[in-house]
């Protein structure tokens, strides 16, 4: 079982804790993976509104040198994973615009013939590693634990550009995975919703109000943490949460864990050795409560 | 088949003010759809049950509602392909708008953004002598955003106006599009400045989350997100760039196609504007945060391995500057 690894920007920026984490869980479940040094920023969407042929130009080019290596890409990134997604069914959808694309290519020797396949870490151990086999390595189940999903838009819409009707396991993949970690999954509406982040610099106050929204129905409903598989949420729920609580007027401090934090401690990880130390809201009432079950 | 229709039920003038569940046992024909299933529950179980509808076969867009908690259709949706594994199909009212009774909401709200965004062709300049001439190519384009039903289903589950009701929102901001993509709109060249610089005002195109909500239950296809990232690009190319939305998607392509990833300290101050003090300082307490846990993108941020072939693709891609 191997990848190629896309770790995207954000993994070793505004959430640098993410990176480590993800590539120990990768290791310890003998997931393979393979950087691709030379592979961009998949533009985020933002980039796209500006200049979508540059942005399917970056994103093809990634995919080429996943295809060379004969590898599947692997994210840990919602985020990259929908752009990516759109930016493939482009591609695959008419050969005459893959073939304008490839030309700009062309000059650094590398062709995307479209057959790479690209998949977040989540729909990896879903599908590919099973949940199952992940049972196996949790050695510290998460018993007692409420934990609330929050997936991130682009790896939930629009569901035709991530398959959902080929793998309708997507939909729900989160809560399984919560649950074979052995915590509870505390389901609510803002599971699928929008974190706030795209609009932080241009709405402020629209932006806080999600964030506010979507931690404080959580923890409403009894939820010890808040689990995502996209740092750009993180970003958002976690960094700007004490913010977002002020203009709420409300007390709220909901941890928020990244996808491969929250597999790591069900692993045995200890918390200081996932990055949990350089979250804004402190997850130490989480952490308390394991070492209480543990 | 055997369903239960679990629906939201309101009544302002009867004894119960807040809304409530109401279950009703059905039983269907196969091909049924949801709104069949509705409509047997008012003519046989319940008559007071309120609902909007009437073509019954996805032209009128009166009878959108939330199925499962996702706007759509009750007559685009099969019962068969609603049904939960307990045989449990869940109906409630269009979100964001006021419920009026029952499934029906107060679309005002709606039809109002709709006539904010003045919904007609405002041509500039000279008249012609004879009609104004819009290519096939042109007209095709927009009849993917004509095919627009007034459903309201983007506008029920847009992510935006469920925190803030003075937003445009998807429904609205895909009709201006129709007429700033309409050759016939705005001046000789057909650019419409005055609308898309009314349109990059806060509450406008630059205030949508990109949640591809509206594209995910749209029933017509009309994809409004991608209506409004066109109208960005639009508002760019006409010029319009002194606002967070522009500055920020420029940063973000600059620091792509110079060093191959993100520079994302640099991009938050170059989107509010490096001289945006106030803007700066609000953002400080997060940042100070951040540093404190380590929490930090690089100071020093390194361009990626082979970041030439990049700057050689953004260079021949580039985007045509604003006039």
């Amino acid at each position: 079982m191997r990848y190629a690894f896309f770790p995207g920007c954000v993994s070793r920026g505004g959430c640098p804790e993410l990176y480590p984490a993800a590539t120990m869980i990768c290791q310890r479940l003998g997931i393979g993976i393979q950087e691709m040094p030379g592979a961009s920023c998949t533009g985020a969407g933002v980039l796209q509104e500006k200049n979508q042929p540059l942005g399917d130009a970056l994103n093809a080019r990634t995919f080429a040198m996943a295809e060379q290596l004969g590898l599947p890409i692997l994210t840990i990134c919602s985020t990259c994973q929908g752009v990516m997604s759109q930016a493939n069914r482009r591609l695959k959808q008419s050969a005459e615009y893959l073939a304008e694309i490839n030309s700009h290519l062309a000059e650094e020797g590398l062709e995307y013939r479209g057959t790479t396949d690209i998949k977040h870490l989540l729909w990896v151990l879903v599908e590919d590693y099973g949940l199952d086999e992940l049972t196996k390595a949790i050695t510290r189940p998460l018993h007692g634990v409420r934990m609330a999903p929050f997936y991130g838009c682009y790896i939930i819409r629009p569901s035709d550009a991530l398959d959902f009707e080929g793998h309708p396991e997507r939909q729900t993949s989160l809560e399984r995975l919560i649950e074979t970690l052995g915590a509870t999954v505390v389901d609510f509406s803002g599971k699928t919703r929008c974190c706030g982040f795209p609009i932080l610099t241009t709405n402020e106050k629209n932006s806080m109000a999600m964030v506010a929204k979507h931690t404080g129905d959580v923890k409403d409903l009894g939820a010890d943490a808040m689990v995502t598989p996209c740092p750009l949420c993180h970003l958002n729920l976690d960094g700007f949460q004490p913010k977002a609580a002020a203009q709420a007027g409300r007390k709220i401090e909901m941890p928020i864990l990244h996808l491969p934090q929250a597999i790591g401690l069900a692993m045995g990880i200890r918390p200081e050795r996932l990055g949990l130390k350089r979250h804004i809201v402190s997850v130490k009432p989480l952490a308390a409560k394991l070492a209480g079950v543990g | 088949m055997e369903v239960t229709l679990r629906i939201r039920r309101y009544d302002p003038e009867s004894n119960r003010p807040e809304s409530y569940w109401e279950e009703f046992p059905v039983s269907l024909e196969g091909n049924a759809t949801v709104l069949d299933a509705l409509i047997k529950v008012r003519e046989e179980v319940d008559g007071t049950l309120s609902l909007r509808c009437s073509c019954r076969s996805s032209i009128c867009g009166s009878c959108a509602v939330r199925i499962n908690g996702q706007a759509g259709l009750a007559c685009k949706m099969q019962a068969a392909d609603a049904v939960d594994s307990d045989g449990v199909i869940v109906v409630e009212p269009p979100g964001v708008m006021p419920v009026v009774k029952d499934l029906v909401v107060d679309f005002k709200p709606f039809w109002d953004k709709i006539r904010e965004v003045e919904p007609y062709l405002q041509p500039q300049g000279e008249e012609p002598e004879g009609e104004y001439l819009a290519s096939n190519e042109s007209m095709l384009h927009l009849s993917g955003v004509t095919s627009c039903i007034m459903c309201g289903a983007c506008v029920s589950d847009c992510t935006v106006l469920e925190v803030d009701p003075t937003f445009l929102g998807p429904a609205a901001l895909a009709k201006a599009y129709r007429f700033t993509a309409d050759p016939r709109d705005g001046d000789e060249e057909g650019v419409s400045k005055e609308r898309l610089e009314k349109l990059s005002e806060v509450t406008g195109m630059w205030d949508c989350t990109r949640c591809s909500e509206c594209v995910q239950v749209c029933p017509k296809g009309v994809a409004p997100m991608d209506r409004i990232m066109a109208l960005r690009d639009q508002a760019m190319e006409a010029g319009l760039t002194d606002n967070n939305g522009s500055r920020h998607a420029t940063a973000f392509t600059e620091s792509v196609a110079h060093s191959g990833w993100l520079d994302e300290l640099q991009l938050t101050v170059k989107s509010v504007g490096a001289g945006n003090v106030p803007a700066l300082l609000g953002f400080a307490p997060v940042g100070l945060r951040a540093l404190a846990r380590g929490k930090m993108p690089p100071i020093i941020h390194k361009s990626i391995e082979n970041v030439e072939g990049i700057r050689k693709l953004a260079e021949k891609l580039e985007d045509p500057e604003p006039e």
